[in-house]
């Protein structure tokens, strides 16, 4: 037994692993690579198109923090082991409940967004007791939260005030306290002074003279950083962290370990509704006004940005940071061919690729990791 | 010999008109690898969903420690210190092994009002348990998925001890697993016997059970026929008293005796 004696930590059959693989079955690989690459082509074909300027980046900044806004939750609740597509129409159901208590019913700004987003917690909450008392795939049951949402969304602005479209918002915002949280802009005296200092452009005409292109970072931006990193942190940090990838594993297993897998999956539907209900209280402060078609199709959208940052769609692996990168390169292509001044339907095309490319590079990756062969 | 640390007596579950088992008594030592051999359908995992609090008994006692025990679910015999490895393992692929190691289990590092998985310790403990187990892991953060079915047993074992298991028992840990892995698996039983667990092994490998067994219970059709002592007993009587009778004799000798 020469053998037994071996000096501890080798062993003659476990081959040493390059580091290069290792780095390469990190989850935000693939997240990272695209971030690279998308960056890279922009600066060569759009460099000189104003992408890059102060207005051009908080342009594709602003969509980007919308896409992360969704997919953090998105993304948890993938790796916990279930999807969402109830997210599209939940912000459309969000954003109409907040016009609806705080423009119809003329209740205060704060109340409206609270009670919708009580509201949004509880949907979520549904969701996920259906889901996880049936047993049945989240899948059906999400789906059939898409059409129930989006039907009340179009119903109730008609039977209240015969519009799909309620505006009013901002007026109705005037003066709240809880209002700027999502619709306001903070840093803004930062960014009159790199103005006056000449380091961003600023209006040369017109009311808004000697003011900076652009005024500060929206709370959208700061939402989705903040979502970001909370999510981060809880993923891997935390035992509940610990819960979300052993639900997503393997919930029998889990069960048998004593994890409480209903709770967290249920936690987890009512993150993701959280995440959409964020996304609504930003888009009607911003906009001023709800639309029953808002959030058409954002679901999808979240689920691609989470497969791009590598998560994988079968549960119990994937990363936030990654999700947030997918977010990112979804929301610098959209902005970037614009800019670059291509058709904007061939986003769609790209879209479709990355995809594709992304879910072959996930199942590769997850070869690697379980040692499937 | 000292007190046995479980006691199962008199042992009866009926499901319906159904009767699984009809009087089994079965006592456990500390420090002792006791083997319960039977068929498929002896009776066995309904003995041991007994012992581990998944089914009520419908007559019969269970004493540990000298005293009754009432299981209401198996959380009770878990935290009484009777862990079961299911064959089913309760592991997760796609996850470190440190994170599975203590799945449910998780250690809190508090900073704060902020409660963190304390990773570090995680990491320290699984590497530690793993090396006297004998398994030398690439890293903590190693996927269970890149582990061998025998290794996964072991870590399976391994964080049933480190919890605090005083009877372990293992359900067919070697049913599915090659010779050399089997060879690993039953190492790993020897050597937490020898840390004073003690180990329930079911299997139907009489020759798996005899390399580590120090007592012998065979089950058959819901009873026992009586508990041997290692030495007592011959691999060819253990495999005549597990098929209760002839046929298989004959179909031993048709082959050659290797079975």
């Amino acid at each position: 037994m020469s053998q037994a004696t071996q000096a501890v930590g080798s062993d003659e059959r476990v081959k040493q692993i390059s580091s290069l693989r290792k780095a390469l079955i990190r989850p935000e690989l693939g997240g990272m690579c695209g971030t690279v690459i998308v960056f890279v082509l922009f600066f060569i074909f759009a460099g000189d198109s104003g992408m890059f300027n102060a207005q051009g980046v908080m342009n594709w900044t602003t969509v980007s923090a919308q896409f992360m806004i969704i997919a953090v939750g998105a993304c948890l609740l993938m790796i916990a082991g279930e999807f969402d597509l109830s997210i599209g129409s939940m912000i459309g159901f969000a954003g109409m409940m907040i016009a609806i208590f705080g423009v119809t019913l003329g209740w205060p700004m704060w109340a409206a967004i609270l009670i919708t987003f009580a509201l949004c917690l509880a949907i979520g909450a549904l969701n996920g007791y259906i889901v996880v008392r049936t047993g049945l795939p989240s899948f059906i049951v999400t789906l059939a939260f898409l059409f129930i949402l989006r039907g009340f969304t179009i119903f109730l602005p008609q039977l209240i005030e015969r519009k799909t479209i309620i505006g009013g918002i901002r007026d109705a915002a005037e003066g709240d306290w809880l209002a700027p949280i999502f619709g306001g802009k903070i840093l803004t005296g930062l960014f009159q002074w790199f103005g006056d200092m000449g380091i961003i452009a600023t209006f040369t005409r017109g009311t808004k003279q000697g003011q900076p292109v652009v005024e500060g970072i929206p709370m959208l931006v700061v939402w989705a950083l903040f979502l970001v990193f909370v999510g981060h942190f809880i993923l891997t940090r935390t035992q509940f962290g610990n819960w979300i990838f052993a639900s997503g594993g393997d919930a029998e297993s889990a069960r048998n370990s004593g994890v409480p897998v209903n709770k967290v999956k249920i936690c987890m539907f009512m993150f993701t509704a959280f995440g959409a209900a964020v996304f609504a209280a930003c888009q009607v402060m911003e906009f001023g006004s709800a639309g029953a078609d808002r959030g058409l199709l954002k679901e999808f959208e979240a689920i691609i940005a989470v497969v791009i940052g590598g998560a994988l769609l079968t549960g119990g692996y994937g990363s936030v940071i990654g999700a947030a990168l997918g977010a990112l390169i979804f929301g610098v292509v959209q902005q970037g061919l614009f800019f670059a001044g291509v058709e904007s339907s061939l986003f769609r095309v790209f879209l479709g690729v990355i995809l594709l490319f992304a879910v072959i590079l996930n199942t590769y990756i997850r070869r690697i990791i379980t040692g499937e062969r | 010999m000292s007190q046995p640390i479980i006691q199962m007596r008199e042992i009866e579950k009926h499901f319906g008109s159904v009767i699984a088992l009809a009087g089994v008594s079965v006592d456990v030592h500390a420090g002792e690898c006791h083997c319960l051999l039977g068929d498929n359908g002896a009776g066995k995992s309904t003995f041991i969903k007994t012992m581990s609090g998944v089914h009520k008994p419908t007559h019969g006692e269970i004493l540990f420690e000298g005293q009754a025990m009432h299981f209401a679910d198996p959380r009770d015999a878990i935290s009484a210190g009777i862990a079961t490895v299911h064959q089913h393992l309760a592991m997760i692929p796609l996850m470190s092994v440190s994170r599975n190691f203590f799945m449910g289990n998780e250690p809190i590092k508090s900073i704060g009002p902020l409660k963190l998985f304390d990773h570090e310790y995680a990491n320290r403990v699984t590497m530690e348990e793993m090396r006297k187990m004998g398994i030398n892991l690439r890293g903590p953060d190693q996927a269970v998925g890149t582990l061998s079915g025998g290794e996964r047993q072991t870590v399976a074992i391994a964080r049933a001890v480190h919890f605090g298991a005083k009877v372990l028992i293992l359900d067919e840990p070697t049913s599915a697993l090659g010779v050399r892995q089997t060879a690993n698996v039953l190492a790993t039983i020897d050597k937490v016997r020898k840390q004073g667990i003690a180990v329930v092994f079911i299997t139907h490998n009489v020759r798996h059970a005899l390399a580590v067994g120090d007592r012998f219970t065979v089950l058959n059709r819901g009873k026992t026929l009586g508990t041997a002592l290692k030495g007592e007993i011959s691999p060819e009587e253990l495999q005549d008293l597990m098929a209760g009778g002839q046929e298989l004799a004959q179909l031993e000798g048709s082959l050659g005796g290797t079975v």
